[in-house]
């Protein structure tokens, strides 16, 4: 497996009224070929912020993408300008993304079929004719039933569910190389949330794409993911295999994580170990490791020390915490 | 107000509450939204019912019915042995000091503009519970009762967090000294460290204070871990019933088990051994619910009686009860 898409140090900082929002410092992850890569974090962690950099999404001001690389077919997106040639190609074209809410990502004046043939056109030159063709057989392949009639509908004429497949119809047109889904399916009911995520790992697998899935919630990683980054606070804090992660945690944060969640198949009874206090205010924060105010297995070194860098832990396993978590488990 | 243990603290008969929907000028009903069709459950004091299904199934109707913040079409709400559901208003007043809610937005559900201390305090100056030397006193003891330190009391919503501000639903709630507590999706919109939080803190204080729960939420681990006993809802009726023990091991209606299936465990050696049922379709309409049993269109197991029997709810042992032909 060959890495297509390498994040180093990337850092995205807003500049508010407040005071210096470091979204994301110092983010490096990588995305294999044909891999499924899960992004874990809670609200406000810098997951969504670091995938928007990686397309260049970033609203600028507020936001900066002040330092970083994003290593993609060789070459650095970071170097091409944001609305230049080079990365609107990339943008929908090799790297496409689906959003949390997909009502707000959907043109609501155009029709579903409009929106569809619009990347085809501009991507991949189709003519308005086959573009349309391909337009409602991409919607068949998502399941969508009766596309030739569904084309000339307007979002608001489908559900959550089905506009979130028109999303995934709409970012794998022009068949990508990665396709980022940032929270895909927090806005729908359980049921519709498994028939989306099987979709999209059937798309990907058909379509020799990688997939990046931001989320903050364990079990779809545990179900789909090969390799996990759990995010805190603006740096990546852990990352492994997916099993690794999940059989032996070694981040005080990500143990914390797995222990605060009930589980379908725990045993009656069980007692929630909830993580103490507040996700940290990113303005103004300390140098020392940002989980530190919440941490139940700190040392005395960590009340001084920087925030420690990843370390490797085992096999693909990184861990940014100076104590050995080995025996808290 | 509190029962023993094992009492009937709230019952429903046949709950219908059915929306009219209109239209033109003159608002002329064309049809009925019916969000619940005859729903029956029991709720025992100091037990919590969880009510799951996905949204729309008219969970939140349920629980505002039994607060009689609606009218209900027809069928009884028992709470306390007196029959609420056709009661005036002003009769009823003294009867909701028994009941509390929980919100699921813990920003929409909090006056920006009033502080913490006046919000929490809002039910005992409606219902006049203590007078107002005592006042402060009681919001201070309500305050240190969810986790929150009285002197935030003069702070106002926005100055606190998700967690905080939920902790305030949550004091308001039980100002009064309830009995019964509706929660709607109380964690939900809460962050995933601090879900556990709020889940411990309804916990610790149903044991301390003898709560009855009626917990309604979409997230079935959640529903399970907190509720003795489930209902499940599909479509405004109640498809399955039982202890949540007995549902997680032995799920018998078809769309239980589809809604099992689709809850991932944060485990990945768990989850590559699991059977996964996949649903076809979405949830219809309410305003156009299929023949018979409602769930039918998207049942494996569905045959031609399906579409044209409405299942009851029966019990099959161990109060146990599921509506379905096919179990």
């Amino acid at each position: 497996m060959s890495v297509l898409l390498n994040v180093e140090n990337l850092k995205t900082y807003f500049r508010t009224y407040r005071g210096l929002v470091k979204a994301a410092d110092g983010v490096s992850f990588s995305v294999n070929e044909r891999e499924i890569v899960g992004l874990v974090g809670e609200s406000g962690c810098g997951k969504s912020v670091s995938m928007l950099s990686v397309l260049q999404l970033i609203s600028t001001p507020p936001g900066e993408i002040v330092g970083g690389k994003v290593l993609f077919d060789g070459k650095d997106l970071l170097q091409f300008d944001a609305k230049g040639p080079q990365m609107c190609s990339i943008r929908g074209g090799k790297i496409a993304m689906i959003f949390q809410e997909p009502m707000t990502s959907l043109n609501p004046v155009l029709t579903i079929g409009r929106q569809l043939t619009e990347m085809l056109e501009l991507h991949l030159h189709m003519d308005k004719e086959a573009a349309r063709e391909r337009a409602a057989e991409l919607l068949r392949l998502v399941g969508i039933p009766d596309p030739e009639t569904r084309v000339h509908d307007y979002p608001h004429q489908f559900s959550g569910g089905m506009r979130q497949r028109v999303m995934i119809a709409m970012a794998l047109s022009c068949n990508p190389r990665i396709l980022i889904a940032d929270e895909p399916t927090t806005a729908v009911d359980v049921t519709t949330q498994s028939q989306l995520l099987e979709l999209m790992k059937d798309m990907v697998m058909r379509f020799n794409t990688s997939l990046v899935v931001v989320t903050h919630n364990l079990g779809v990683v545990a179900r789909y993911v090969q390799r996990i980054y759990v995010m805190y606070a603006g740096r990546i804090v852990e990352s492994g295999l997916s099993k690794d992660i999940f059989a032996h945690p070694r981040h005080p944060y990500t143990i914390g994580l797995l222990k605060c969640v009930p589980r379908l198949d725990e045993a009656q009874g069980r007692k929630l170990v909830p993580i103490d206090g507040l996700p940290p205010n990113l303005i103004g924060m300390p140098p020392t490791c940002a989980f530190l105010p919440r941490c139940g297995a700190k040392i005395e070194r960590c009340t001084y020390e920087p925030w420690p860098a990843l370390r490797l832990v085992g096999h693909e396993h990184y861990v940014s915490c100076y104590v050995d978590t080995q025996e808290m488990r | 107000m509190k029962g023993t243990q094992g009492d009937t603290l709230a019952e429903v008969k046949n709950l219908k509450m059915y929306f009219p929907v209109t239209r033109g000028l003159l608002r002329r009903k064309v049809a009925d939204i019916k969000a619940v069709d005859d729903v029956s459950f029991q709720i025992k004091s100091r037990e919590t019912l969880g009510l799951v299904g996905e949204s729309g199934c008219g969970k939140t109707t349920v629980g505002r019915c039994i607060l009689r913040l609606y009218h209900p079409t027809s069928g009884q709400i028992l709470f306390n042995g007196h029959d609420i559901s056709a009661m005036p208003e002003r009769k009823i007043r003294p009867l909701r000091c028994g009941m509390g809610t929980i919100f699921q937005d813990p920003f929409g559900s909090l006056d920006p503009r009033q502080t913490a201390g006046s919000i929490v305090g809002e039910p005992l100056r409606i219902h006049g519970m203590v007078n107002r030397r005592d006042f402060h006193e009681r919001v201070s003891e309500l305050f240190r009762l969810v986790g929150l330190d009285p002197s935030m009391m003069d702070r106002v919503p926005h100055e606190f967090s998700g967690g905080q501000r939920q902790r305030l639903g949550v004091a308001r709630a039980l100002a009064c000294r309830p009995a019964l507590v509706v929660c709607d999706e109380p964690i939900s919109a809460l962050d995933v460290s601090i879900q556990a939080q709020i889940i411990n803190l309804l916990e610790g204080l149903q044991e301390k204070l003898g709560l009855t729960y009626l917990f309604i939420a979409h997230d079935l681990s959640v529903v399970r871990h907190i509720s003795n006993r489930v209902a499940v809802m599909y479509l405004g009726r109640i498809v399955e019933i039982t202890s949540s023990q007995e549902l997680y091991r032995n799920p018998l209606h078809p769309y239980t088990r589809a809604l099992l299936s689709a809850v991932p465990i944060p485990d990945p050696v768990v989850e590559e051994k699991r059977e996964r049922i996949f649903l076809k379709g979405e949830v219809p309409s309410p305003l156009n619910r299929p023949s018979g049993c409602h769930f039918h269109p998207r049942c494996q197991l569905a045959i031609a009686d399906c579409s044209q029997v409405m299942p009851p709810l029966r019990d099959v042992g161990g109060s146990h009860e599921v509506s379905c032909i096919r179990v």
